[in-house]
């Protein structure tokens, strides 16, 4: 008897725990974005001037379709944004590849979007992407309009 | 002469407070630190770690899954109703997940374990108190902080953060039920703006604050039943009932304030 309520107790809690465990990979593997064994695909940088409102983990898309993530985030000496692209093993661009930074909706996230190029040579992992457009600085564009900016460079 | 001593006592009680809460602090300081050394000392306490995360842990579960549904299910339905006004009713998921996963996941969990577990852990040690067991216990050469606190301390750095992880996914499914099935929200938006929306900062962040409201909530409501004997309002059963209520109220209390502390350092 005392052998069996002990076993119970035992199984309720490692019960428990596996619960716990599993809504703990749940959150950190699937809504955190984890990487348990390693990330697969590789990364490519891509220069930009501007990448104002991207965050990292923002996704990576290809004629609309996610192909990858913005790993990291950081600054070249000469003060350009270098953003690490990680992209999916099967997609392979050429060097020609234009990289933008477009905008989810008018309010929404900001997000990467790939362009590919035709007759570029292929990237290796860890290449670089030169052709890139910054992000459209909406503030800026509204600002230019109501202030009469675009007006004066037309003239 | 008489007036002066009766202005002199106004500065006279603010120092005696003053005293008597940094004397308290520094207690339970020494009180929590020896706790977790001797969690450490050899032979673990399996057996009594084990029967401590059946208490708080797994008697816990179904009323944190409750209010875990309930909270979703309610921000699901407030959110709906703030965000459909800027057309916006797409972003409900990740409202609701940040909401729980950064905030209200940890501090509902504790506040509720707390209110569960915390209590019964002043009791229980109160009494043991009051009835001279803890003083059997040091007679006997065993040491009663180790015996009784240590295990608890463990067992609730190992239940809170799991008793939040379930709060979190259950939380978001109730807010699913909402404003999915309830309002209309279509179902693959509302998971993929989850998805892009939630990074791992916001779930470690989460975790985190989870594992210092479990120290803070064992400690105090250990410390507060274990030394029931010496509180100044009554002894005995009274004291026990001072010390319960403290217990709670002041785990409630700083779990709030370390909330605010520790989302102005994670963010």
């Amino acid at each position: 008897m005392e052998t069996m309520k002990s076993y119970s107790l035992e199984t309720a809690v490692g019960l428990f725990v596996l619960a716990g465990l599993l809504c703990v990979g749940y959150l950190s593997v699937k809504l955190g974005k984890m990487e348990l064994f390693g990330a697969d695909g590789y990364v490519v940088k891509a220069r930009f001037i501007d990448v104002t409102g991207l965050k990292e983990g923002a996704s990576v898309e290809l004629a609309g379709v996610r192909v990858g993530r913005v790993e990291a985030i950081g600054l070249s000496p000469d003060k350009r944004a270098i953003l690490d692209l990680r992209l999916s093993k099967g997609v392979k661009l050429t060097d020609d590849a234009i990289v933008s930074i477009k905008t989810n909706g008018l309010i929404g996230d900001k997000y990467v979007k790939i362009t590919p190029g035709g007759a570029g040579e292929p990237v290796p992992p860890g290449g670089m992407l030169t052709e890139t457009e910054s992000s459209v600085d909406l503030q800026d564009l509204i600002g230019k309009y109501v202030f009469g900016g675009v007006k004066e460079e037309k003239k | 002469m008489k007036t002066l001593s009766g202005i002199l006592d106004i500065p006279a009680s603010v120092g005696r407070m003053a005293l008597g809460l940094a004397w308290e602090l520094g207690s339970l300081f020494l009180f929590v630190c020896r706790g977790a050394l001797l969690a450490f000392s050899l032979p673990l306490q399996w057996a009594k770690t084990v029967q401590q995360v059946f208490f708080i842990g797994v008697k816990s579960v179904s009323v944190i899954l409750l209010i875990g549904l309930f909270t979703g299910m309610v921000l699901g339905l407030q959110g709906y109703y703030t965000l459909v006004k800027f057309g916006a009713e797409g972003l409900l998921g990740v409202a609701v997940a940040l909401s729980i996963i950064r905030e209200l996941g940890p501090v509902l969990t504790a506040i509720m374990i707390t209110g569960r577990a915390g209590s019964s852990m002043a009791a229980e040690l109160g009494i043991m108190r009051i009835s001279e067991q803890i003083d059997a216990l040091d007679a006997m050469g065993v040491s009663p902080v180790r015996y009784l606190f240590s295990p608890r301390l463990a067992a609730s750095l190992i239940c809170f953060p799991l008793l939040t992880a379930m709060f979190d996914v259950i939380g978001i499914m109730g807010g699913y039920l909402t404003g999915v099935l309830m309002l209309g929200v279509s179902p693959g938006i509302y998971m993929a703006r989850i998805y892009d929306g939630v990074v791992m900062q916001d779930v470690t962040s989460g975790f985190v604050k989870s594992a210092v409201f479990a120290v803070l909530v064992a400690s105090i409501c250990c410390y507060q039943g274990y030394y029931a004997h010496r509180r100044e309002g009554g002894f005995g059963a009274r004291g026990v009932s001072l010390a319960t209520t403290t217990a709670v109220v002041a785990s409630c209390v700083s779990i709030l304030a370390a909330d605010y502390a520790l989302t102005s350092f994670l963010l």
